[in-house]
């Protein structure tokens, strides 16, 4: 039954890119081919009308991974399959995706009126039928993410980093969209801003039935927002399931390392475990579990088998020991 | 009053932005103390004044920006007036200065060795020999693993979070009893930010040096700094108690301030918003500066500026919540 309900099916997806030295120089300095697995074997699925968040650090592949979904990244494995569906205006087929960026300085024309940035997928996709109704539907749009019809005719450097991240999401919807895909939308906005922007994407979740796969490194951001949610290292889920589960008992050390080390206003001047280490390269992943240099439950084990994602319920868990 | 006097005095600071339509004031009355061997947190959201705060501390205030009024002092001594080059020798000798971005204030061509003792020799009078022995204490008393030959690496084979403390050992390289650090997390990953404030922390009470930490992160404030500066369109609003601060806010700022941060432990329906948007400086309102967007605001509020009151836990507001608001 919940099956029935599924939007996006991810079967064993890689990504792997190819960052060797040119040809010459690699038989000059006899360097082997070096490859970096940005996204190693990853498989999930997403319900309808639900928020998935992918968490992880810096070069874990949470981007390359929104990227995949979104199609501007091709898995060089595996599968993305997105389920035919009842859009919201009535048709059907497989649902329309877009994407809303982190930055919002750099994710909108400068030389456009932000009228014609929201209005360009709607002419593209020739979704009205003449300039008036494009005109009003513009509007529509401004107002449902809190901006004003006027604004339509100022330019994105009028608006502060909120608004255009509004802008961005209005930009996004105007294709009648069914699936957005969130990279880290509010990290490079104030706090404030950032819980009117997160407000604001859940009441147009609940308006419009969209599904959201929000990618971001803020795990009290994802605890807002998800329903479900992985765990990203180095390429691959350490650690999925609803999120309830997952911030309620983590059970991989990853996740655990993840929640607390976290700043929390809420329990201030914390004596906290130091934890040392550093993510290491994806070119040259450590072998074993990829964690268990960082890891303080290592054992022999860990340093040789990579651990297979076990189920444990509706939780999938990458960890020999937990 | 305060047990120790203070290291850092801030009084009144205002700073003025001399632009084509009239000045724009940046600062205005900012005053602060920070006792030896304090974190004091400035936190605030961007526009708020918290880096020029930190600018105008170190004496790199550029044109147009300039000091309008008060006064900074550093161990009773006046430093906003000093002339260039001793501001310069203070610089670095007494005051340490560590910025967001650990890749751009390192030299890319010079080894960390070098720099590190290129300070150290500007500064103490020791030799080259003597000033390397020290940089490789540093490195070590920082946290970096093999000190010994990542001395002689360039800053681009260090990572993220080794970079910052590679900034973080030159800013000690003079034992300075004061450190600006002006979002030294930012950019780091939080299981590395983890570790830098553990380790400006252990800097702090091993040395006795007073840090002034400036970030946005009102997490790192609360987890790193003993009290906090709460700041808002060039003002301090609130000032504080770590603790007391986050538990008990009395600026309504403050306050919405806290509740807009998701929480990590339980998921809420709905994040308290606070609408609308920091003024622009051309735009400051009369009074108080947030009373267009606080839910108490009253006539007093729009006519009369809020004074900061001098004492422990102190809010710029003339209806500061009160307990009996926090349950």
């Amino acid at each position: 039954m919940a099956e029935a309900n599924t939007i996006l099916e991810v079967t064993s997806a890689s990504c792997r890119f190819d960052v060797s030295a040119p040809a010459l120089s690699r038989l000059f300095s006899h360097e082997p081919r070096r490859v970096l697995r940005a996204v190693e074997n990853v498989s999930f699925s997403v319900q309808r009308g639900t928020t998935f968040s992918i968490v992880g650090e810096s070069g874990c592949g949470k981007s390359t991974l929104a990227r995949m979904v979104v199609g501007l990244q091709r898995p060089t494995q595996g599968m993305l399959d997105f389920k035919d569906i009842k859009r919201a205006d009535g048709s059907f087929g497989p649902p329309r995706v877009q994407m809303i960026f982190q930055d919002p300085y750099a994710s909108l024309n400068p030389r456009w009126r932000v009228g014609d940035i929201i209005a360009e997928p709607i002419r593209e996709l020739k979704l009205r039928k003449d300039e008036s109704e494009t005109a009003t539907r513009v509007g529509d749009l401004l107002e449902i993410v809190g901006l004003s019809r006027a604004d339509a005719n100022r330019f994105p450097h009028e608006f502060s980093g909120g608004q255009r991240q509004r802008i961005s999401i209005a930009r996004a919807l105007a294709t009648e969209a069914d699936f957005l895909v969130c990279d880290e939308p509010t990290s490079a906005l104030d706090v404030s801003v950032q819980a009117q922007i997160l407000n604001l994407m859940v009441r147009l979740q609940k308006e419009f039935g969209l599904t959201y796969l929000f990618i971001s490194h803020n795990l009290s951001v994802v605890r807002h927002m998800s329903d479900h949610l992985a765990i990203m290292y180095l390429g691959r889920f350490v650690e999925s399931g609803p999120a309830e589960e997952v911030f309620g008992r983590p059970r991989h050390p990853y996740t655990r390392l993840l929640l607390d080390t976290i700043p929390d206003v809420e329990k201030p001047n914390r004596q906290r475990r130091p934890m040392s280490g550093e993510v290491p390269s994806p070119i040259a992943p450590p072998p074993g579990c990829a964690f268990h240099p960082r890891c303080s439950q290592a054992v022999e084990r860990c340093r040789t088998e990579a651990p297979a994602l076990r189920h444990e319920g509706e939780l999938e868990i990458a960890c020999h020991l937990a | 009053m305060n047990a120790q006097p203070a290291l850092l005095s801030v009084q009144d600071l205002r700073i003025v932005f001399d632009g084509r339509r009239g000045p724009l004031t940046a600062l205005d009355g900012v005053s602060f103390e920070i006792a030896p061997g304090e974190i004091l947190g400035v936190v605030g959201e961007s526009g708020a004044g918290k880096s020029l705060t930190g600018t105008a501390v170190i004496g790199l205030l550029d044109p147009p920006g300039r000091l309008a009024g008060g006064e900074i002092k550093l161990s009773g001594q006046r430093i906003d007036n000093l002339p260039a080059e001793a501001m310069r020798k203070l610089r670095g000798r007494r005051i340490g200065a560590i910025f967001q971005d650990p890749l751009t204030s390192l030299h890319p061509l010079l080894t960390v060795g070098e720099q590190l003792v290129e300070t150290i020799t500007t500064h103490l009078p020791v030799s080259k020999a003597e000033a390397r022995k020290r940089a490789l204490d540093l490195l070590k008393e920082v946290g970096i693993p093999a000190a010994e030959t990542r001395i002689d690496h360039y800053p681009h084979q260090f990572s993220g979070g080794m970079r910052q403390r590679v900034v973080i050992a030159l800013a000690l390289c003079a034992e300075p009893t004061l450190i600006i650090a002006d979002e030294p997390t930012t950019a780091l990953d939080v299981s590395i930010q983890a570790q830098i404030t553990t380790l400006l922390r252990r800097l702090c009470r091993e040395h006795g040096t007073a840090i002034m930490l400036v970030t946005h992160d009102m997490g790192v404030i609360a987890e790193t700094a003993d009290r906090v500066a709460v700041m808002y369109a060039g003002r301090v609003v609130e000032i504080g108690p770590v603790e007391e601060v986050t538990r008990r806010p009395h600026h309504p700022y403050t306050a919405g301030l806290m509740a807009s941060i998701p929480s990590v432990h339980r998921r809420n329906a709905h994040l308290n918003q606070i609408d609308g948007a920091m003024p622009r400086l051309n735009a400051i309102p009369t009074g108080c500066a947030f009373n267009p967007r606080c839910g108490f605001a009253s006539d007093l509020c729009r006519q009369t500026k809020p004074g900061l009151p001098v004492s422990g836990h102190a809010a710029a507001c003339h209806f500061p919540l009160q307990e009996a608001a926090h349950g």
